[in-house]
């Protein structure tokens, strides 16, 4: 059987697990639980830095980035100026390339602003960025994104840190059926079982934030995601059985008493 | 004892009283900031930060110095 490796931007990953570092305890329960997901890349966000508390940790002081891929995002923005900006920084802290863009356009849902998005895809796109768009599931704006230069496509399976798993199957697949980029499933994963879904329905990798880092045990859901991701490729790749509304039994008659 | 001319500039949203000609590079290393960490805005325009020894502030300049926190 042909090697299964999920490549984004010629870049291959032995994870289809995307991690976030929000929202967690503290930076120890974070890198623990990034650990115990497998996850080789984990979204970062761009911030001020602490002047008046100087010995207070950082990220990187717990999270080596020569060891994890960092990807930069641009959690909070909301017009294509404030994205632009976020990630013109963050690349020059030390050079990233690879990053999420997610233009948010409602304070309340954090659904995206699809035209700022697209504007700031194609501007960033020819600044040499790599960029992983946050999108709404809609095969239309995926496509476009994708003509503008869009290295991968992360529509939502529902409002970010809603927990409320895939909410369209049907746009999910058909955006898997009709480009070749990596699609990942980006906000809304609530349970393990969520992750299995959407790569059950052909994704290429599952990003979960809020999931993992509101959990009751964080480290214990960090790994039944890990292993959500992995079963649902396997079963992707494997060919389901046709459903039915007929029983087929499993045991043959011959032989019977 | 000639009397050092003080400039006022705003890091990261706080008022700051600096002698006249410090640089940028002082300023980041006052704050104990490691390069490899952090960007730098002067005025809203992203700086080299290997230059940042020759750029010298001026009254009510504005930086910006950002890293990566957790995020989602």
């Amino acid at each position: 059987m042909k090697k299964d490796t999920f490549i984004i931007s010629s870049k291959k990953f032995n994870s289809r697990l995307i991690v976030g570092t929000g929202k967690y305890k503290n930076f120890l329960e974070c890198s623990k639980a990034i650990k115990a997901s497998g996850a080789n890349i984990v979204t970062v966000a761009v911030r001020r830095v602490n002047i008046s508390d100087k010995k207070k940790p950082v990220l990187m002081d717990y999270i080596d980035p020569k060891k994890i891929t960092y990807l930069p995002n641009t959690a909070g923005c909301f017009s294509s100026e404030e994205a632009l900006r976020t990630l013109r920084l963050a690349r020059e802290i030390g050079g990233w390339r690879l990053v999420k863009l997610e233009v948010l356009g409602d304070k309340k849902s954090l659904l995206p602003d699809m035209i700022e998005t697209l504007k700031s895809t194609e501007v960033l796109s020819k600044e040499g960025f790599k960029v992983m768009v946050y999108c709404n599931d809609d095969p239309l704006m995926a496509k476009r994104l994708e003509n503008v230069g869009a290295v991968a496509i992360m529509p939502l399976a529902a409002p970010i840190g809603s927990g409320l798993g895939i909410q369209n199957y049907t746009n999910i697949k058909i955006i898997r059926k009709q480009t070749k980029l990596p699609l990942i499933i980006d906000a809304g994963i609530g349970e393990a079982s969520d992750a299995t879904i959407a790569m059950e329905l052909g994704c290429d990798g599952v990003l979960v934030n809020t999931a993992i880092a509101q959990a009751k045990k964080p480290l214990e859901m960090a790994i039944a995601m890990k292993y959500a991701v992995i079963a649902g490729r396997k079963s992707y790749l494997s060919g389901r059985i046709k459903k039915s509304l007929t029983g087929f039994a499993s045991t043959t008659k011959k032989g019977i008493i | 004892m000639k009397k050092v001319k003080k400039i006022k500039i705003n890091l990261n949203g706080i008022p700051l009283f600096l002698p006249k000609g410090t640089s940028v590079y002082k300023v980041i290393k006052k704050n104990n900031l490691y390069l490899n960490k952090i960007a730098i805005e002067l005025n809203k325009e992203i700086i080299n930060k290997k230059k940042i020894k020759k750029i010298l502030l001026k009254n009510k300049d504005k930086i910006e110095i950002v890293h990566f926190i957790g995020g989602g």
